[in-house]
């Protein structure tokens, strides 16, 4: 990583901390979330935007880490952060599982067995077997944890530095995977799948575990989101969450990790604005700039800035 | 009177991928001209070139006007018929809905059914497999079926990529056979790429000989057929 | 056995819906080896049309027709205008521009017309008149698609046009050296597979009640339907709908009760492409290294 990278991130850093002490507590809740939907987008982006597995339903590893935490802690009164291990843990079999049949299924195919399972996952959470512990439609409420040690910091404030040292870590962890030679697989498989596999690389391993990974970080989100919502129920979790992560890194930028986090932000609040225009606006405005980053910036915001900071390089090397 | 068809400095390339490097050769209406080459020399380059189904620079004019930025579509419209490389038949349709498809751009629709009888005069076999899937064809009967769809056009040029490719030598002359009855009779124009050098100067009045994406010799099919290192390196005597 | 009965024929009331938005859905496929993810939309915005025309007092058959040539106008221009640049784009920008184009059609709709539910007539009587296992609107919704299948098994079968639009689906290059136009004949077919689709909206609205999010699920089986029939052929997705619409039904009456039906979709989808992906009565493609 270059000089101008770390100070960069040195900078994001002290942000990120000193952010909570600026804002509101409204605010905080927000930027809570963004970090969650990065964390999300992560691992979305590992598996569709570094190798080029298309998934539309997402979400519903987001929600199997979401009812994980809300379960363990209603029911079973696990502290949050215990949480955090058992969705990861959860999630890396169900998708390591899902990943699996998946290998018989190439893009177009694949994005339509992802819907279907998007489009089929409030019905399934909503099943009345599973009501025991799912709480059926109504879902289940959790409390917000508060700061340990008696910290004097608000449950807000402390939930938010927590899911940014979760964040850190998760990003320092994709961050040494994808720069090195499970990076490379990835892209190679992506881009020319038979000719990675005649080098030698394992591709139906490495794109099951890829399946597997990218799970886990949308379902340790997935908890995160939770215990900051303090709530779950089985029409949250439907096609349109599945929808709106790949919108995210789509729009952020494809296999690039800065683009996990220009996504978050703006899935997080460009509704908020769009909001006020009325109920249906944030979803027409999301299609319309899917649109217009698909035709005219397909490598998204973290491309734009990248080429951006080249220009900007080169003429300063010009002068 | 102005040649029928008339192609200048014309270049082709497949991406970045340069063939044809400065082809130049003329045609006039009611003669058959013949493209020899080996194989990669830029013959069957050239024709697409004709249908604009590869980039091109250069000028081609047909029947004085110049074709060269048109679309496939409209350069057929001009009475164009191209009998593709690997014959483009429509496997899954019927060897009937093949032909009728030959017709497509044809404003004069009340005549179609009498072309078919006669495009079943030329090639039997075509009609006794009618409404067979043209896919169950064999090679020879699919490479008639091309030829016949090309005809179906009413064209005034017809372009033929290698018609002699994988058929028996018996079938290629009867098929060669009919070609020059056809423009004999129907003053169908019509130029030929092909391999096999021999048989294409039998067949054809004025050849070019393509190396490597330029013409290095033309003349009449006789002229051609008596040049030394013709005969040497394409006549194998 | 009259319970059962029952449920069979209304499991071919609701496949006919599955097999009209399977046919769009293998039509587009046919022609492009796209699968169009905002078919349920572009028919749901199509069945919104329907009503406000018959909202403002036009009375149902004019306001149906109406609706049918709007759809396939509609059709056409999204191929012609979001489709069309990025026909050979690599796979993940197509299915975001479908996305996009769900998501679009999904939120304007509510944005217009609102998220109340709202009641879609039935042209059909109250009174049954196909015999008392089956209601007059299902009974219908079956006969309007077998009569919409003829029609384009004729236009397809029967005319030049028709002719041309599978010249141009199944070799796109052949087709334009007899002079087809084929990006119009995609936008044809595009036009056509939102015809049909507006048609299923129609006839789907009476029962399920019209709401932006009304299609999803429809959606879902139409998938289905098309993978179990083979995706790349008319027939068995016809096949396929009405096949997916009775184990549905029979399955959700007598198996596994109403909550997973959608389950059942999800399980054909997968189990098709896993294990037969060429449905049972599709092609199958070998890719050339």
């Amino acid at each position: 990583m270059t000089r101008r990278q770390l100070i960069a991130i040195a900078v994001l850093l002290l942000v990120a901390c000193v952010l909570p002490q600026v804002v509101s507590d409204y605010r905080v809740f927000q930027f809570n979330l963004v970090l969650v939907y990065a964390i999300a987008l992560l691992g979305l982006n590992m598996l569709t935007g570094y190798n080029g597995q298309i998934s539309l339903g997402h979400g519903a590893f987001y929600a199997i880490g979401a009812y994980c935490a809300a379960i363990l802690m209603d029911k079973y009164g696990v502290p949050y952060w215990a949480t955090l291990p058992v969705a990861a843990a959860v999630c890396l079999v169900a998708g390591f599982l899902f990943g699996l049949p998946a290998l018989r299924l190439e893009g177009l195919y694949l994005a339509l067995a992802t819907f279907a399972l998007g489009v089929s996952l409030p019905s399934l959470l909503k099943y009345h077997h599973l009501e025991k512990w799912t709480g059926g439609v109504q879902g289940i409420v959790i409390n917000k944890p508060e700061p340990p040690f008696g910290l004097p910091l608000s449950a807000d404030h402390w939930l938010y530095y927590f899911t940014l040292a979760v964040a850190v870590l998760m990003f320092l962890l994709a961050w040494n995977m994808l720069r090195g030679r499970i990076g490379r697989a990835l892209v190679a498989i992506r881009d020319q799948h038979i000719a990675a596999e005649a080098m030698g690389v394992n591709t139906a391993m490495v794109k099951s575990l890829a399946f597997g990974v990218s799970a886990m970080y949308t379902g340790i989100a997935g908890a995160l989101g939770a215990i900051a919502i303090q709530y779950v129920a089985p029409d949250s979790f439907n096609i349109f969450l599945s929808l709106v992560f790949l919108i995210g890194i789509v729009i952020g930028g494809l296999a690039s990790i800065s683009g996990a986090i220009y996504g978050a932000l703006f899935i997080q609040f460009v509704p908020n604005i769009a909001d006020e225009i009325s109920k249906a606006a944030p979803w027409a405005i999301f299609g319309v700039f899917l649109l217009g980053f698909v035709y005219l910036m397909p490598m998204g915001i973290a491309g734009a800035v990248r080429m951006g900071l080249a220009r900007l390089q080169r003429k300063a090397q010009n002068k | 009177m102005a040649a029928l068809l008339e192609v200048a400095k014309l270049h082709a390339a497949y991406g970045l991928t340069r063939v044809l490097h400065g082809i130049d050769f003329t045609m006039d209406e009611g003669t058959i001209t013949t493209l020899l080459g080996a194989n990669g020399a830029g013959k069957t380059t050239t024709l697409r070139a004709l249908c604009a189904m590869v980039k091109t620079q250069g000028e081609i004019r047909f029947a004085g006007q110049r074709i060269d930025h048109r679309a496939t579509e409209d350069i057929v419209r001009l009475g164009i018929a191209h009998v593709p490389d690997g014959r483009g038949t429509f496997v899954n349709l019927s060897t009937e809905e093949n032909l009728r498809l030959g017709a497509y751009v044809r404003k004069d629709r009340d005549n179609i059914d009498a072309d078919l009888e006669r495009v079943f005069g030329y090639f039997p076999r075509l009609k006794e497999r009618r409404a067979q899937q043209a896919g169950t064809l064999s090679g020879g009967e699919q490479q008639m079926l091309a030829v016949s769809r090309a005809l179906m056009l009413r064209p005034r040029l017809m372009l033929l990529d290698e018609p002699s490719f994988g058929l028996a030598p018996l079938i290629v002359k009867e098929l060669f056979g009919i070609l020059r009855t056809v423009n004999a009779k129907e003053k169908v124009s019509m130029l030929v790429v092909e391999q096999n050098a021999a048989m294409a100067l039998d067949l054809a009045d004025h050849a070019y000989l393509i190396e490597t994406g330029r013409v290095v010799l033309s003349g009449t099919a006789d002229e051609i057929k008596r040049n030394d290192s013709v005969r040497r390196s394409y006549l194998g005597y | 056995m009259e319970a059962f009965l029952h449920q069979v024929l209304a499991g071919l009331a609701t496949g006919s819906i599955y097999a009209s938005l399977a046919l769009s859905l293998v039509m587009i496929y046919q022609a492009t080896h796209l699968v169009n993810f905002a078919q349920g939309e572009m028919a749901m915005f199509a069945t919104y049309f329907a009503w406000s025309l018959i909202n403002a007092g036009m009375p149902y058959w004019p306001a149906f027709f109406l609706t049918v040539i709007f759809a396939f106008v509609l059709g056409v221009v999204i191929e012609r205008t979001i489709i069309r640049p990025v026909e050979n784009a690599p796979v993940l920008a197509v299915v975001v521009v479908f996305i996009a184009l769900l998501v679009i059609l999904n939120s304007v709709t509510g944005w217009i017309f609102s998220y109340t539910i709202k009641t879609f007539p039935s042209p059909f009587p109250e009174e049954p008149i196909f015999g008392r296992f089956v209601t007059s609107h299902q009974g219908g919704a079956i006969v309007i698609t077998m009569v919409v299948l003829a029609l384009l098994f004729l236009f397809f079968r029967f005319t030049p046009l028709g002719l041309a639009m599978r010249a141009a689906a199944q070799n796109p290059e052949s087709a334009r050296l007899v002079g087809i136009r084929v990006g119009w004949m995609l936008a044809l077919g595009w036009g056509l597979a939102a015809a049909i689709g507006a048609v299923a909206g129609m006839m789907v609205a009476p029962i399920v009640y019209l709401d932006p999010n009304m299609m999803g699920g429809i959606l879902l089986y139409a998938f289905a339907a098309a993978l179990v029939g083979g995706i790349d052929n008319p027939a068995g997705a016809v096949f396929g709908g009405f096949l997916v619409g009775v184990l549905e039904n029979v399955l959700g009456a007598f198996v596994i009760g109403n909550e997973l039906k959608l389950a059942v979709a999800l399980v054909l989808i997968v189990g098709v492409l896993v294990v037969k992906p060429s449905g049972f009565f599709g092609k199958v493609f070998v890719t050339r290294v």
